[in-house]
């Protein structure tokens, strides 16, 4: 690793399942020290040794940011990915310890807004927990907008309403309910902020109806967090360090960079902060890019974010 | 044509650009003087957001000239004020009904753009959604750092201060809070040694 930032050592104190995909794991320091306090909408690493595997995935931290006590986080199952989030549910149980990144916050509430506009999809309900606390504490205006498949899977959605009823909204798709996105973004106040975090579609859906709406860019705020792709195997030969390393189907680029001991840089590990980004110095062959971060112009053959991205072809130098 | 060079300044002055059509919920547009020509050019590249659009026009001593085009331009509303003063109210209420993506655009004096700007933030629309382009005449709207008043319209530098007397050295210190620049005595430490006003930019 080559973020300067310690681990937090901690160890899981809870263990609930929220619903059939849904569970929510709480952790507390484990030499009983009080937690750093973070703000609404930051994400923390968690360390996963499965094995001979050692994943990093990033989740949004969604209890109280200003309570040290302890960090909560819910995942949810997927068990068509890489198997970070099957190995938290089947694996770790209440008393294990784990390794937990410090918190970094890429989703943070622009608090020069007059109000805020959040809009979540499924599981991004998570980071806008933490930020409805915060504002909570703060008194700051909010209208939650939250879509889900069915009531049984609105994860929190009862607890919010309870909390907050005339603030928040709830869709089922199940029930053909979809969020008057158009009308919504046409009738906020000067200065309101809006804020998704959700599908990529969803994402783009919002990012798409604000600008033509005339929102302008800083007052949208988006978060995905992607995991990274498998993909075919392919080689990549690292300009700095002098080696040549093969990436694996089911392992990202950093990955097995790291698993080769080069020191790489990472925050996020889902494309969204552009900590990673790498210059490709040669290249034969196609970029296979899922981040958010890199502009257009950089996708073809200049650029690569190693958390997420793939290359296939015959080359591939870059200058690490 | 109405148009003027300033020169480069202090990182504190503002400066302008060149307004165009922008999409958004909403299409508010204040103007004074020969500032209408900068609202006429955008309604020739967009005359559909041109009838979308809020016009509030304040023709100081144009008179009647650029009335006649704007009306042809055929806004959904066209509102000719006497004075910035006299449209305060109005711009009060059209900024706070706006709403999110709407689009303004400021065009004429320094002394409109900066109070419709320090109005415009203050009710909060974001900075990027209000485009400015400067017409017509250089006269600065200047406060009297001594006693605070602000004296509109000043052309020449030294000037008398309308409110305190004082001669005052007109600075390109600007406050956007005030949406004025700084007018400092020229003849604290020499009473009466004053030298002969120049006309701004002449």
């Amino acid at each position: 690793m080559s973020t300067d930032l310690d681990r937090l050592h901690v160890v899981v104190t809870a263990k609930v399942k929220l619903n059939d995909l849904v569970t929510r794991f709480e952790f507390v320091h484990a030499g009983g020290k009080p937690l750093p306090p973070f703000s609404g909408g930051a994400h923390a690493l968690v360390e996963m040794r499965d094995g001979d595997v050692t994943r990093l995935n990033p989740y949004s931290l969604m209890s109280d940011p200003l309570d040290p006590s302890h960090y909560a986080i819910s995942v949810r199952r997927d068990d068509a990915g890489r198997g970070g989030s099957v190995f938290l549910h089947d694996k770790v149980q209440v008393g294990d310890r784990l390794n937990l990144g410090y918190p970094v916050n890429l989703f943070a509430l622009d608090l020069t807004a007059r109000k805020h506009l959040m809009i979540a999809g499924g599981i991004g309900i998570t980071p806008f927990v933490a930020q409805i606390k915060q504002l909570q504490s703060t008194g700051g205006a909010f209208e939650l907008h939250y879509a889900a498949r069915t009531q049984a899977l609105a994860t929190y959605a009862d607890a919010l309403r309870a909390a907050h009823p005339a603030r928040v909204n709830l869709y089922l798709d199940d029930q053909n309910q979809q969020i008057p996105l158009e009308r919504l973004l046409s009738g906020q106040p000067p200065g309101t902020h809006v804020y998704v975090c959700g599908p990529r579609g969803m994402i783009d859906w919002v990012l798409t109806t604000a600008h033509a709406l005339g929102w302008p860019p800083e007052a949208v705020h988006f978060e995905e967090f992607l995991a990274p792709q498998p993909g075919m195997p392919f080689t990549v030969e690292l300009a700095q360090t002098g080696k040549t390393i093969c990436v694996g189907e089911h392992e990202s680029l950093l990955e097995a960079m790291e698993r080769e001991g080069v020191d790489a840089p990472y925050l996020c590990r889902g494309g969204a902060c552009g900590q990673c980004e790498t210059r490709v110095l040669a290249h034969d062959g196609t970029f296979h890019h899922h981040d958010h971060w890199l502009e257009e112009h950089d996708r073809n053959g200049r650029k690569i974010m190693p958390c997420v991205s793939r290359f296939e072809g015959t080359r591939l130098v870059l200058d690490r | 044509m109405s148009t003027f060079q300033f020169p480069p300044s202090i990182a504190s002055r503002p400066t302008y650009g060149t307004l165009g059509p922008r999409a958004g919920a909403a299409q508010i547009m204040l103007a004074d003087a020969e500032g209408a020509e900068a609202l006429l050019a955008v309604a020739k590249t967009d005359p559909e957001l041109m009838r979308r659009a809020h016009v509030i026009y304040i023709p100081k001593h144009t008179g009647a000239q650029f009335i006649d085009q704007l009306r042809a331009a055929n806004p959904a509303i066209l509102h000719v004020a006497p004075s910035y003063a006299a449209c305060t109210q109005r711009l009060h209420r059209v900024f706070s009904a706006a709403p999110m993506g709407a689009q303004l655009y400021l065009a004429g004096t320094e002394g409109l753009i900066g109070q419709a700007m320090a109005l415009a933030l203050q009710i909060g629309i974001p900075k990027s959604a209000i485009q400015t382009e400067h017409r017509g005449s250089v006269a600065r709207r200047v406060q009297c750092v001594h006693c605070k008043g602000i004296t509109e319209d000043v052309m020449i530098d030294p000037f008398q201060c309308s409110h305190c007397g004082l001669n005052l050295f007109v600075r390109d210190h600007y406050s956007r809070r005030l949406a004025a620049f700084q007018g400092v005595c020229i003849d604290a430490e020499d009473p009466g040694n004053v030298p002969p006003s120049v006309e701004l930019y002449s």
